[in-house]
């Protein structure tokens, strides 16, 4: 039997609320399936199991506030359900198994026995309102009492289920840590982007409005392609030191409208050609403004992308997202006088910036990913 | 197309680009990325959609016509094409 845990899907989570339930007992997951739905700072996020198996347990019920760590559903792994569960036939038979009635277990009570959490009167109405257990919540009241602070609004106040106090809490936690911990270098490059920009506008003129590509796609793929090139930019800072990505998982920084961002991952983005990436982005940027994140998502990426857009500044410091140990970003694209060949012409200039871990790197090698990714974009039709 | 019709389809576009915005409090010629917050890959839904919905071209060239209310009903307002 393998317990399946509530995940950290932030620097500052301590709890998220059991919303739905993608599977019922006798189920067979599959590592990366959807099993459950669950609200937190970042809106309501997807969540997926690590491991293959058969759903044996759910140990919470929908509406209860679940601790980081706390036991959400308990499964067999593969080799016990091929025992306990149906065996496969040997004739094709997907029948699933009838749906069982949820067990008495389902009911909350069956977490650990809990301290009594000390709760402020309002913070209990509220609380009884939404229908919430307090167990397992980290108080930040007197003697570290609930109150109404530590408990989500009573309702989502944006579409997309972020709940904007929630979201700056949850920005101020992973920045004041960065802050704190992360000795940051920072590097800048003037890029000229004409030929990148000359060749996406005779690529989309022969484009519906649908199928064309933006020039933050043609960014992202350039430096996704030089990100491969530089694993020491590439991966989490842990307490024994370096770890290297496993793969190149670009955090895409997404404003969100009326304020707060997030940094989905986009898995493998060195291996997606433009179109893939341009439908990955889409869908990325869609689901981070209507909620339906995934929980990988928000844990996966090795390193963190932020593009200003044709409306943002024109160069960006910014700040590593921990446990990442590097940050690119890319300002507006602005029309300035460039030197090429001796003379002085208008070229479109953007400002590439790195912000670095200097604990897992040094500026060589970041000045020597920035010279990549700008050699990249020179050669458009190679990417 | 008239005005009004243009303006309808705009703010049904817009609805399910922007949920929260009210077009009906943006002036006619405000920049949409600006009185909306919308950035490019908004923008670029937003021409999708009117294309999609009017089936006329529309050239990439021609999106700076189409970041206001007044740019886009003259847009639809002339004969396309």
């Amino acid at each position: 039997m393998n317990d399946f845990r509530m995940p950290s899907l932030g620097a500052d989570m301590e709890a998220g609320t059991l919303v739905e339930w993608k599977v019922a007992p006798g189920d067979r997951v599959r590592r990366g399936d959807i099993v459950a739905v669950v609200e937190t700072q970042k809106g309501a996020i997807e969540i997926e199991i690590f491991e293959d198996g058969v759903v044996r347990e759910l140990a919470v019920a929908p509406g209860s506030l679940v601790p980081v760590g706390a036991l959400l559903a308990r499964l067999e792994g593969q080799a016990e359900a091929t025992d306990a569960a149906p065996a496969p036939a040997p004739a094709p038979a997907p029948t699933p198994p009838p749906a069982p009635a949820p067990p008495a277990s389902m009911a909350p009570a069956s977490l650990e026995p809990p301290a009594r959490p000390r709760v402020t009167p309002a913070a209990r109405r509220r609380a009884a309102e939404l229908g919430l257990t307090l167990e397992g919540l980290h108080g930040t009241g007197v003697a570290g009492a609930i109150c109404l602070a530590d408990l989500p609004q009573a309702r989502p106040l944006r579409a997309g289920g972020f709940e904007p106090l929630g979201m700056r809490r949850a920005i101020a936690a992973a920045m004041g840590r960065s802050k704190r911990e992360i000795p940051h270098y920072y590097l800048g490059q003037s890029v000229d982007l004409s030929p990148t920009l000359d060749w996406l506008e005779r690529l989309n003129a022969g484009r519906g409005p649908s199928q064309r590509l933006l020039p933050a796609v043609l960014m992202l793929r350039a430096a996704a392609l030089a990100v491969a090139g530089s694993p020491e930019l590439n991966g989490f800072w842990k307490e024994e030191g370096f770890r290297p990505g496993e793969g190149v998982h670009v955090g895409w920084a997404v404003a969100l409208r009326g304020g707060g961002l997030v940094a989905p991952a986009i898995h493998h983005a060195d291996r997606l050609p433009l179109d893939a990436l341009m439908a990955a982005m889409r869908d990325l940027v869609t689901r981070a403004r209507s909620g339906g994140l995934r929980g990988s998502e928000l844990t996966d990426a090795t390193i963190t992308i932020t593009s200003l857009g044709d409306r943002g500044a024109e160069s960006v410091l910014p700040i590593i997202h921990p446990p990442q140990v590097a940050i690119l970003g890319f300002g507006r694209v602005a029309e300035r006088p460039w030197v090429v060949d001796g003379a002085v012409v208008p070229r479109r200039i953007v400002q590439i910036t790195l912000a670095g871990d200097h604990r897992a790197s040094d500026g060589h090698r970041g000045g020597l990913l920035l010279a990549r990714i700008e050699a990249l974009l020179q050669k458009p039709e190679a990417l | 197309m008239t005005r009004d019709e243009i303006l309808a389809l705009v703010a049904d576009i817009l609805g399910g680009i922007a949920p929260e915005a009210d077009i009906a409090t943006v002036p006619g010629d405000a920049d949409l990325r600006d009185a909306l917050d919308l950035d490019s890959m908004d923008i670029l839904n937003f021409v999708a959609a009117l294309h999609e919905r009017t089936r006329r071209p529309i050239p990439e060239a021609d999106t700076p016509r189409l970041v206001t209310l007044n740019g886009v009903v003259a847009y639809f307002q002339t004969a396309g094409p």
